[in-house]
C-alpha cells in the first residue's frame, strides 16, 4: 500500500510539477478563504490514511483536558447523541450501494477501503451508560437493531428520531429506557438510489416542529449523470407529523452534520465539497443554513466560482449561489458538528465543535481532527482551534477518524472515531460551574493557537506525538 | 512461385493482425462514445468510452508482447515487424494516458479525452497496417 501511495503521489507530483501550487496551500479558514486555479494532474492527488492500532496512546487535548475511551469495539459508531439522563446513543453503520460505473471506480474504491476500519457496520444503535457519574460508561448494550446504516439521531419530546440511509424512521422513547420497544415507524423515505453519499444527517428544530435531513449528492461533481441527483445534495425540511417535506436548502454537496444553534435556533451545517481539482479546492465548509438558499453545487463552488466539469452549465443557478459563512479547510472532511455551553470551559465555551475524518485527495494530509470554531455574537470569529488531535501521529500512522460530536450539557464531548471503533470523551480537569465566571482554569485570553503539547498526567499518562497540520 | 507462397504466409502476422484489429475497433468505439458524450452530455457514453478504451488496452498489450516474442525469431525480425511493435506500443502509451484522463469526472476529460482517442485510434490503424504490410514487406524480398 505503502509503495502504492507513493506511486500515485509522486506520479502526481511529477505531472503537477509544472502547474502553481503544486506545494502545500495555505491554511484557508473563515469567510474569505484564498482559492487557487482548479488543477489536476493525471493521477488524482492522494494520501491514504494507514490505520494503526492506538496500543496504549491517547488522543491529545489540549492543557487541562482529559480523555479517555468510554466504549470501544463499536461496529462503524458515526453519530452520537446524549440523551436528557446523560446516556449516549451511537449509531453504528455502513451504507451506499453505488455501483462502479467506471474503471476508475474499481481502482479507487479498492484504495480508498485502505483507510478504513474492515469492521462490517453494526446497523445499530448502542447505548452507553454511566449511572453513577464517574466517568466510565460501564453499560453497553444494544439500543436497537436491525437499522439500515443509521446516522443521524434527535430526540424530540418521548420520540427518537434515527434517519437511516434510506428512511427516516421513530421510536417511542422513555427517559432510561435501555431497548427500544417494538419495531421502528416510518416517518418518511429519504433518497437513497445509488447513496454515494450515503450518510442522512438529522437536527430538530428548537420547538420541535420541523425535522431537517441532510442528503448527499450523488457523485463527486454529477459524474453518475444529473438523473442521479434527483432529490440530492440538499437539506430537507421535514414535518414530522404528516411525513411531508419540502427542500430547506439546495447545492450542498453533503451536508454530513446539522444542529441547531442555541439562543437563535437557527440551522448550521457542515458540508463536504468537491474533490480532484487540486489540494486546496474546493474549502469544506460551516454555515448557516438560509431557507431557500442555494449552495453551489454543482455548477459552483465557494459561491460564483463556476466549475466547468458540471455541464452543461446552468448561469442562471449560478449567479444565484450563496458563499458560504466559514470555510474549515479543503479537504479536511468535516462529518461532525456541535454547539458547545460554558461548562466545556472558558476558552471553549461559544463556538462549536467540528470532527475532521481527515482528507485522502492530497498530499499532505489535513483534518484527522477535531476543531473548535469560536463564534461572537452568534457568528464564527477566529481561526478553528485544535481541541483533539493525535488521530494521525507523526510517524505516518493513522489511528483515529472523528466523525460526530456531541457536547453533554454537564460538561464533556463525546467524539465518534470510526476507524478505532471507539468513543472518546473530553472533559474539563476541573469541570467549570455553568453559572459562575469559569475561572477554575487558568486559559489563556489571547488564545494561541491551542498548543496542546501535553497533556494532564493524571489522565492521559502518555501524550502521543501531536501532528501541527 | 512455391518458395514466394510460403514467404507470403510466414510473412504475415496473423494472430497479431485478429489482435489489433480487435483492439482497433474498440478504440473506434471509444472514440465514437466520446464524440457522443461531447455532443450530448449524456454521462454514459463517457462510461461506455472509459471501458472500451480499457479493453482496447488489454488488448493492445497483448498484441505488444506477441509481437516481441517474434522478434525473437529471427525470421520475424525486419522493419516492418519493428515498426509495428514500436506503433504497438505508442499505442499502448497514448491510450493509457487517454484512460487515465477518461478517469476524471464527468466533463473533466474534455477536451483532451475527445482528441487522445483521435490519436489512438490512428495509431492504431496504423499498427494494423503494418501488421499486413508485414505481407507486402516479406513478399518484396
Amino acid at each position: 500500500m505503502k509503495r502504492m501511495n507513493l506511486l500515485a503521489t509522486t506520479a502526481a507530483a511529477i505531472l503537477l510539477a509544472g502547474c502553481s501550487g503544486g506545494n502545500a496551500p495555505p491554511e484557508q479558514y473563515g469567510a474569505n478563504p484564498q482559492l487557487p486555479t482548479p488543477q489536476r494532474g493525471l493521477l488524482p492527488n492522494m494520501t491514504i490514511a494507514k490505520p494503526a492500532a492506538w496500543g496504549d496512546r491517547l488522543p491529545t487535548v489540549p492543557q487541562g483536558y482529559a480523555v479517555k475511551a468510554i466504549a470501544t469495539d463499536l461496529r462503524i459508531p458515526r453519530q452520537t447523541l446524549v440523551l436528557p439522563n446523560g446516556d449516549i446513543l451511537v449509531a453504528e453503520g455502513r451504507g451506499g450501494n453505488a455501483p462502479k460505473l467506471k474503471p476508475k471506480d474499481v481502482i479507487a474504491s479498492y484504495i480508498k477501503a485502505k483507510g478504513t476500519s474492515p469492521i462490517k457496520g453494526g446497523n445499530r444503535l448502542t447505548l452507553l451508560r454511566d449511572a453513577n457519574g464517574d466517568g466510565t460508561y460501564e453499560l453497553k448494550t444494544v439500543f436497537a437493531d436491525h437499522l439500515n446504516a443509521p446516522y443521524g439521531l434527535a430526540l424530540v419530546g418521548d420520540t427518537l428520531y434515527v434517519a437511516d440511509q434510506d428512511a427516516l424512521v421513530k421510536f417511542h422513547y422513555t427517559v432510561g429506557q435501555t431497548h427500544v420497544d417494538g419495531e421502528p415507524v416510518k416517518v418518511t423515505d429519504l433518497p437513497s438510489v445509488i447513496n454515494h453519499h450515503w450518510t442522512k444527517a438529522l437536527a430538530a428544530s428548537t420547538d420541535g416542529r420541523y425535522l431537517y435531513v441532510g442528503i448527499g449528492s450523488n457523485s463527486n461533481i454529477t459524474e453518475r449523470g444529473m438523473t442521479a441527483e434527483v432529490d440530492r445534495a440538499r437539506i430537507w425540511q421535514v414535518d414530522p407529523r404528516t411525513g411531508m417535506h419540502r427542500a430547506y436548502a439546495t447545492g450542498l454537496r453533503n451536508p454530513t452534520a446539522l444542529a441547531i444553534q442555541p439562543g437563535t435556533g437557527a440551522l448550521w451545517a457542515v458540508v463536504n465539497e468537491r474533490d480532484e481539482i487540486g489540494p486546496g479546492l474546493v474549502p469544506d465548509y460551516l454555515t448557516s443554513v438560509r431557507a431557500g438558499g442555494f449552495y453551489g453545487w454543482p455548477y459552483s463552488y465557494w459561491g460564483r466560482h463556476v466549475d466547468a466539469r458540471a455541464q452543461p452549465q446552468d448561469p442562471q443557478k449560478v449567479a444565484s449561489a450563496i458563499v458560504p459563512d466559514y470555510s474549515l479547510g479543503s479537504h479536511v472532511a468535516a462529518l461532525g458538528v456541535a454547539f458547545s455551553l460554558p461548562a466545556m470551559g472558558a476558552k471553549f465555551a461559544d463556538g462549536v465543535f467540528v470532527g475532521e475524518h481527515g482528507s485522502w485527495n492530497r498530499a499532505h494530509p489535513v483534518g484527522y481532527k477535531v476543531v473548535f470554531v469560536p463564534f461572537r455574537d452568534g457568528h464564527p470569529a477566529g481561526d478553528p482551534i485544535d481541541f483533539v488531535t493525535g488521530f494521525r501521529g507523526k510517524d505516518g500512522l493513522t489511528r483515529g477518524r472523528p466523525v460526530g460530536v456531541s457536547v453533554d450539557p454537564r460538561g464533556a464531548l463525546i467524539v465518534a472515531d470510526d476507524l478505532s471503533n471507539t468513543i472518546w470523551r473530553v472533559t474539563p480537569v476541573k469541570p467549570a460551574a455553568a453559572a459562575n465566571p469559569p475561572e477554575s482554569m487558568p486559559a489563556p485570553r489571547e488564545a494561541p493557537p491551542a498548543a496542546p503539547a501535553t497533556a494532564p498526567a493524571a489522565a492521559t499518562p502518555r501524550a502521543p506525538g501531536v501532528p501541527q497540520a | 512461385m512455391a518458395a514466394i507462397a510460403e514467404r507470403t504466409r510466414v510473412a504475415l502476422f496473423p494472430v497479431n493482425a485478429v489482435l489489433v484489429a480487435g483492439a482497433t475497433s474498440l478504440f473506434i468505439g471509444a472514440l465514437l462514445s466520446d464524440i457522443a458524450y461531447f455532443r450530448s452530455y449524456q454521462i454514459q457514453w463517457n462510461n461506455f468510452s472509459s471501458w472500451l478504451l480499457a479493453g482496447g488496452l488489454v488488448i493492445t498489450a497483448l498484441a505488444f508482447l506477441w509481437s516481441i516474442v517474434e522478434l525473437f525469431r529471427a525470421r520475424w525480425r525486419t522493419w516492418p515487424a519493428w515498426a509495428y511493435s514500436v506503433l504497438l506500443l505508442a499505442t499502448w502509451i497514448v491510450g493509457f494516458i487517454d484512460a487515465l484522463v477518461h478517469a476524471k469526472d464527468a466533463w473533466a476529460i474534455m477536451p483532451a479525452s475527445l482528441v487522445l482517442s483521435v490519436i489512438v485510434v490512428a495509431l492504431a490503424c496504423l499498427s494494423l497496417a503494418f501488421a499486413w504490410a508485414g505481407l507486402r514487406a516479406g513478399a518484396a524480398r
